[in-house]
């Protein structure tokens, strides 16, 4: 399986703090990877790195848009890198919430369409077809969620929605860019069961439907063990466990991360 | 994922939407035609407005009249254009009035004996396009160095190079610019054999660019570039997430305001013939921000309606000490209905103001006759009614010195108490601004102006913070 996302010895200082230090991650296309880790683990930073909001200090981020013709795109900027099909979503919503639900999702599309201005202003042919296919696209990735974001809703400001259509609202808008890599941040933060439980067959649907590879950060096991093709699990910006779901949550390192040593052992190792 | 087969259940979030969304109409029968004033689509909304701006001069307004409905149009246009950077992009530019100068200039330079032996003069169909061009290549060489700069700093900034503009068409070659005498003698708007001569003409250009330029920016705000300005306003780092390169969207929300601006200023010096470096300071600036504020930024209608608003009570009615009075008791008493509840506690207040008034002026007339010899200086019927309320002494100049510095003390203490002590503070306060008023600012339009427009913002800003025709918005803290 060719890999659509390959981290290579990928390191970041900030100063003197190595928030990642050597982090060698691969995603294949249509697997869907999980990264766990404690708080401040270095999850979301990676996330950062891939999509250009922070330049790596050593290392390399490749990716290939087209199979087979992996390049690189670490210190590229952000909208450079999502036009190249890295979309994300953020662990604190970042909705433009003064804006229509619809319209969310249509200025995603902006890197995908090229009408000037003035062709705007006059309805050229190139205006009126981009915002045709950009208004389908919308609908399309809006549609995805069945009943949750139905028309009636279209029109709403995004700040109307509820936490978990805001959620919901995010990976339709990062939908929207046609990622070939999705990035998921905690995607089920805040969700009651029945909804984590949407989630977990929302990102399998995402992969099998629309073909795209993820990388998700959660914390919720249960979203874990159900959507995973593979499991990375980080601590302090290193990786300790890589494996299946259920390899990795029996890894000695990861159970030490997220619970601390054994009293025993502590009281060996004196 | 599971599809509910009798359609969505009715969730919080939908109830809070529908109550906002209920809450952005007023009561009653208003409602109900705000809500068919909205079925009907932008355009003819637009055009109507704009037969009723071409009816205007029909109905026969004098010179004075139409003067204040040029300038008020010009800042109008400038607010609609404003917008663009302010209220879509979310970029606070208080610079923006330089591009309003170079505009002008710009014209002035191109349509006068300025340059050269015989100077130049262009026809309009060419200096326009030459000064909008070259607008835009200004609007992008100040966003340029800007547009690292958020919030504070880019405000400061931009506030320096408009003034920068100031100092240079002040003191930079005088020779052709003009120094502090500015230039004079501008061609008036000439093409394809036509010259507008008349007030009346630049009316009607002004009422037909405004209505075009308000078209345009509809068609652009929800366009592709439309979506990515207000994008880049709502959230920089979610917008380059979504593929839109920030700092280019910036830098075209930046050159096109200054397209509008330099539109605005040519039509400017055209009518006015000359141009001078006072004519584009701060005070046009602030003009121009109280309309687009009043009106709502983010609306292209507000920003119009409210710069029209703004310049007629600043321009028109607040000149003329008979009409500004009015405005001032109208208004005072209309924040009283609205605010003063429930109505016993207004009448209470009206009451014991007008019993207040009546009782001092006796008093005060019965002890010393200088105390009242000065009667109100509003004129007319007002002044009449008035004459045995409020008390004018002989030197109403000190006296409404001194008033205005207690009026303040008393509003501050009026803010600090609460409930019953409130109620009976206000009626000294009123009847104390009344004398202020009619001892002091009636006669001083200068300060008035510019105090009555403060005070318009504030009250908007409390009972309507979205400004007229602007819809709500919610912050979010990042």
């Amino acid at each position: 399986m060719s890999a659509v996302l390959e981290l290579d010895r990928l390191s970041l200082s900030f100063g003197g703090l190595r928030a990642l230090s050597d982090l060698d991650l691969q995603v294949g296309e249509r697997e869907v990877v999980s990264v766990i880790g404690p708080n401040g683990a270095g999850k979301t930073t990676v996330f950062n790195v891939i999509t250009g909001v922070y330049e790596p200090s050593a290392g390399d981020v490749r990716f290939s848009a087209q199979s087979g013709s992996a390049e690189s795109i670490a210190g590229r900027p952000p909208h450079a890198i999502a036009r190249l099909g890295v979309a994300r979503t953020f662990q604190t919503l970042r909705l433009f919430m003064n804006m229509s639900v619809l319209e969310n999702v249509m200025t995603a599309t902006y890197g995908g369409t090229k009408a000037m201005p003035w062709e705007s202003v006059l309805r050229l042919p190139r205006a009126r077809r981009e915002e045709r296919e950009a208004r389908a696209l919308a609908e399309d990735a809006l549609s995805f969620f069945g009943q949750r974001l139905a028309g009636y809703r279209w029109d709403q400001p995004a700040y109307s929605l509820s936490y978990a259509n805001r959620r919901r609202l995010e990976i339709a808008r990062a939908l929207a860019t046609k990622p070939k890599l999705l990035l998921l941040d905690e995607p089920a933060a805040g969700m009651n069961p029945a909804e984590t439980h949407e989630v977990t067959e929302l990102i399998g649907r995402l992969a099998d439907e629309r073909g795209v590879a993820i990388l998700v950060i959660e914390h919720d096991m249960h979203v874990v063990s159900g959507c995973s093709d593979r499991v990375v699990a980080l601590d302090h910006g290193v990786k300790i466990a890589e494996g299946s779901f259920d390899a990795v949550s029996n890894h000695p390192a990861v159970v030490e991360a997220y619970m601390g040593r054994h009293p025993e052992d502590l009281a060996g190792a004196e | 994922m599971s599809v509910d087969p009798q359609g969505p259940k009715v969730g919080a979030d939908e109830w809070v939407a529908r109550q906002a969304h209920r809450r952005e109409y007023l009561p009653s029968w208003l409602g109900d035609a705000q809500r068919r004033a909205e079925r009907i689509g932008w355009w003819p909304r637009l055009a109507i407005a704009g037969l009723a701006g071409l009816a205007l001069p029909l109905l026969g307004l004098g010179g004075f009249q139409l003067q204040v409905g040029i300038d008020a149009l010009v800042i109008a246009l400038l607010a609609v254009g404003l917008n663009i950077v302010v209220g879509w992009a979310g970029l606070l530019d208080l610079g923006y009035v330089a591009f309003f100068g170079f505009g002008a200039y710009g014209y002035a330079l191109l349509s006068s004996s300025q340059l050269g032996a015989n100077g130049i003069h262009l026809p309009y169909w060419l200096s326009l396009p030459i000064v909008m061009i070259g607008a835009a290549l200004l609007g992008l060489a100040v966003g340029l160095p800007s547009r690292r700069l958020l919030g504070d700093y880019l405000a400061i900034v931009t506030l320096f190079l408009g003034e920068a503009f100031v100092e240079f068409t002040n003191n930079v070659a005088p020779s052709k610019l003009g120094g502090p005498n500015g230039i004079t003698g501008i061609d008036p708007i000439q093409a394809f054999g036509v010259q507008l001569l008349t007030n009346t003409s630049y009316f009607y250009l002004l009422v037909i660019v405004l209505v075009v330029t308000m078209a345009v920016l509809r068609l652009l705000e929800y366009s592709r570039t439309g979506r990515a300005w207000r994008a880049v306003r709502e959230d920089p780092l979610a917008a380059a997430a979504m593929t839109i390169p920030v700092n280019r969207v910036k830098l075209s929300a930046f050159a096109c305001a200054a397209m509008v601006a330099a539109l605005a200023g040519t039509i400017f010096a055209a009518q006015q013939a000359s141009v001078f470096p006072t004519d584009f300071d701060t005070p046009i600036l602030i003009l121009i921000y109280a309309g687009l504020i009043l009106g709502g930024t983010g609306s292209i209608a507000g920003a119009a309606t409210g710069a029209l608003v703004v310049m007629v009570i600043y321009d028109g009615l607040l000149r003329s000490p008979a009409e500004a009075s009015l405005l001032f008791y109208g208004l005072g008493l209309l924040t009283l209905l609205v605010k003063l509840r429930p109505w016993r506690r207004l009448a209470a207040v009206l009451g014991a103001t007008i019993a207040l008034g009546f009782a001092a002026h006796a008093i005060a007339a019965a002890i010393s006759s200088s105390a009242v010899a000065t009667g109100p200086q509003s004129s007319g019927w007002l002044g009449d009614g008035l004459r045995d309320w409020v008390i004018v002494p002989a030197n109403p100049q000190t006296a409404g010195n001194v008033g205005f510095v207690v009026l303040v003390c008393l509003a501050i203490t009026l803010v600090q108490v609460k409930g019953r002590w409130r109620t009976i503070l206000l009626v000294p306060t009123i009847y104390l601004a009344a004398f202020v008023w009619e001892t002091r600012l009636v006669v001083e339009p200068s300060i008035t102006r510019q105090l009555m427009i403060g005070a318009i913002l504030i009250v908007m800003m409390i009972a309507r913070p979205q400004g007229l025709l602007g819809q709500r918005r919610v912050e979010v803290a990042t």
